[in-house]
């Protein structure tokens, strides 16, 4: 079981406000991503949660239960940080061991425990090794490992996979998503890497200064964001935002269309622009083109095989069913 | 050409530090020296350097005259006590500063540096008049804890550096995984800080040996250490040189036996923070 929600919950540093009164519910057994750019509070967010901040004012509870003054030891939740934060004067076995050593388990029902993480986490080899001796990879499942055998109620990632190399973290994001189907226990995570948030949660929690922008489902953020800021976060590469006369023709201040939602023709269409830099991905091809309505060149995606000429005139037919319409606030317009 | 330079360069910065190191070696050689001459040649003008007469007359004779066990007991239980006292009153301290600091803690840790500034003969007549109405006089247990007051300024201020060092990242790994503030302090912040910790022992067990002020003060008989022992061989008998020398060579000789071995430690320990 591992419900938790956050009522009215604030947060200061002296006169600072980093959190303004925020209201949350993470159902039992989900997975939700807390995203946003650096400095919107994500990580504060997660240290609230796991206690290692006192709130300002406000409610945590967890199951029910107020957990609000609650040490973080008896919260019932395990935390993997960005650092891995291992002890370095212990055995990977030791390290495992220590939250069921801080639990006063019987010593056969740690080694039970630990040999089982082990072999999940692909450790067995390594139990007898130092953190020191191990590589990025693994350390980071020694981390995952010493979180998983308390069985806590829920468990708390703080961008874990950023200290990794790019293809080190495509395989160990399939591992935690893998390590949550498995388990089915709650599970947090942060990051300001859109790409992990959309590929790993059920739900994604869009921060920004402390506020959160959206709450909902992977392609609910995509298909429906709701501010101008949600629409520029989520989707890699960004939604073209335009503002200005041609968005005054939509009856909008703002539109927002993703580059896989605009046809591409060198004969008719809309907006004409001329080609600037082509990014050739091999199965697509990102073509940045200008047009004279926008300062900032529009990113439109084509497939793998279309090449064209640097400075070649294109026109470019926006679909009109994903085409995104916001108000002067920046908010979305049904 | 830029090479011919540096290896001049390096030839005479290790001349130089020889001869510093010498310089300030000299007086203790002086005193092992002495300690093997007899007392006409301890006093001889010009001084005899190497050419007498070696002899261990002075080393018999300070042992018959005093019990250098005795002395040699108290100081290892007075700087061994108070370093221990310190070091358990420490560690939570500094704790506090490196891991969890207020607006105060440079402050504080300035304050208590700077109580170190006051002569100690300053406070001696208030502490000496607390020693008598306490009973104090002359006991092992008031020496302690005088000596692990004096010393424990550095004590904080050394483990605090140290526990700087170590990520806070790890101990809020610790309380996730359950561990109360003292196992938290004893399991995870205590090992890792080892190295520093025992810099830290060595050095202050040194100093406390080596404290004369309140030693001397404060003790008589029953709780003197070997300063005292030094001491009781500059009395107004006579100028004995050889003796004095040979008492002194015998109380310096375990704590520099113990620095000689500890060399590594107690140079990481002083220099850290400042080359890393």
């Amino acid at each position: 079981m591992g419900r938790i929600q956050l009522k009215d919950v604030t947060k200061s540093f002296g006169d600072v406000q980093v959190i303004p009164p925020l209201n949350l519910t993470i159902e039992d057994g989900e997975f939700t991503v807390f995203v946003g750019p650096s400095g919107c509070g994500k990580s504060t967010l997660l240290r609230l949660i796991a206690g290692l901040e006192d709130i300002t004012s406000g409610v945590i509870e967890i199951n029910g239960e107020d957990a609000t003054d609650v040490v973080p030891a008896r919260r019932g939740l395990a935390m993997v940080f960005q650092s891995y934060a291992l002890y370095p004067h212990m055995s990977v076995r030791k390290n495992i061991a220590f939250p069921l050593r801080m639990a006063k388990m019987g010593q056969d029902e740690i080694d039970k425990r630990v040999t089982a993480a082990a072999e999940v986490l692909n450790l067995t080899d390594y139990l007898d090794r130092r953190p020191g001796q191990l590589s990025g990879g693994q350390r980071q499942r020694v981390a995952i490992g010493r979180a998983i055998v308390r069985e806590p109620a829920a468990f708390l990632f703080d961008e874990p996979l950023s200290n990794l190399d790019a293809a080190l973290r495509v395989g160990m994001r399939m591992e935690i998503s893998e390590l949550h189907k498995k388990l089915d226990t709650t599970m947090i995570y942060v990051t300001h890497d859109q790409v992990e948030a959309m590929t790993m949660a059920d739900k994604i929690v869009v921060l920004q200064a402390g506020n959160i922008e959206q709450v909902g489902s992977p392609l609910e953020l995509y298909q429906r964001p709701r501010n101008t800021f949600v629409a520029g976060f989520i989707g890699s590469p960004k939604m073209n935002l335009i503002s200005g006369a041609e968005a005054a023709k939509y009856d909008a201040a703002t539109i927002g269309i993703r580059p896989e939602h605009i046809d591409l023709s060198e004969t008719e269409g809309p907006w004409k622009g001329v080609v600037g830099v082509s990014e050739h991905l091999g199965s697509d091809t990102f073509f940045h083109i200008q047009c004279d309505f926008s300062d900032e060149p529009l990113t439109v995606r084509a497939s793998g095989e279309l090449t064209l000429e640097y400075g070649a005139t294109v026109h470019l037919t926006p679909r009109a069913e994903y085409l995104h319409r916001f108000d002067a606030e920046g908010l979305r317009i049904e | 050409m830029a090479r011919a330079v540096t290896t001049q360069r390096k030839t005479l910065t290790t001349a130089l530090a020889w001869g510093v190191g010498l310089l300030i070696f000299f007086p203790i050689l002086w005193t092992i020296l002495t300690s093997f001459k007899t007392e006409a040649q301890a006093i001889a003008n010009p001084p005899i350097f190497l050419n007498f007469d070696w002899t261990l007359e002075n080393y018999a004779i300070v042992q018959e005259r005093s019990d250098y066990m005795r002395f040699l007991w108290n100081s290892v239980i007075l700087a061994g006590g108070s370093t221990l006292l310190g070091i358990i009153i420490a560690v939570p301290a500094a704790w506090s500063m490196a891991f969890v600091p207020s607006k105060r803690t440079k402050d504080i840790l300035l304050w208590m540096l700077s109580t170190k500034m006051l002569p100690a003969v300053g406070v001696l007549y208030p502490i000496y008049l607390l020693f008598i109405e306490l009973g104090l006089l002359d006991s092992r247990a008031g020496l302690v804890i005088v000596l692990m007051l004096i010393n424990l300024p550095i004590i904080v201020w050394m483990l605090y550096t140290y526990f700087r060092e170590i990520p806070g990242e790890i101990l809020e790994a610790a309380r996730m995984d359950g561990a109360t503030l003292k196992e938290e302090l004893l399991y995870i912040l205590t090992p890792m800080a080892i190295p520093g910790i025992a810099s830290t022992v060595l050095l202050n067990f040194i100093l406390a040996w080596n404290e004369a002020f309140w030693t001397l003060n404060l003790t008589a008989v029953d709780a003197a250490p070997l300063t005292a022992f030094i001491a009781s061989y500059s009395s107004p008998e006579g100028l004995f040189f050889a003796k004095l020398s040979a008492a002194s060579t015998m109380a310096i000789a375990p704590i520099l036996i113990l620095g000689w071995f500890s060399q590594k430690q107690l140079v990481r320990g002083l220099t850290f923070g400042a080359v890393k």
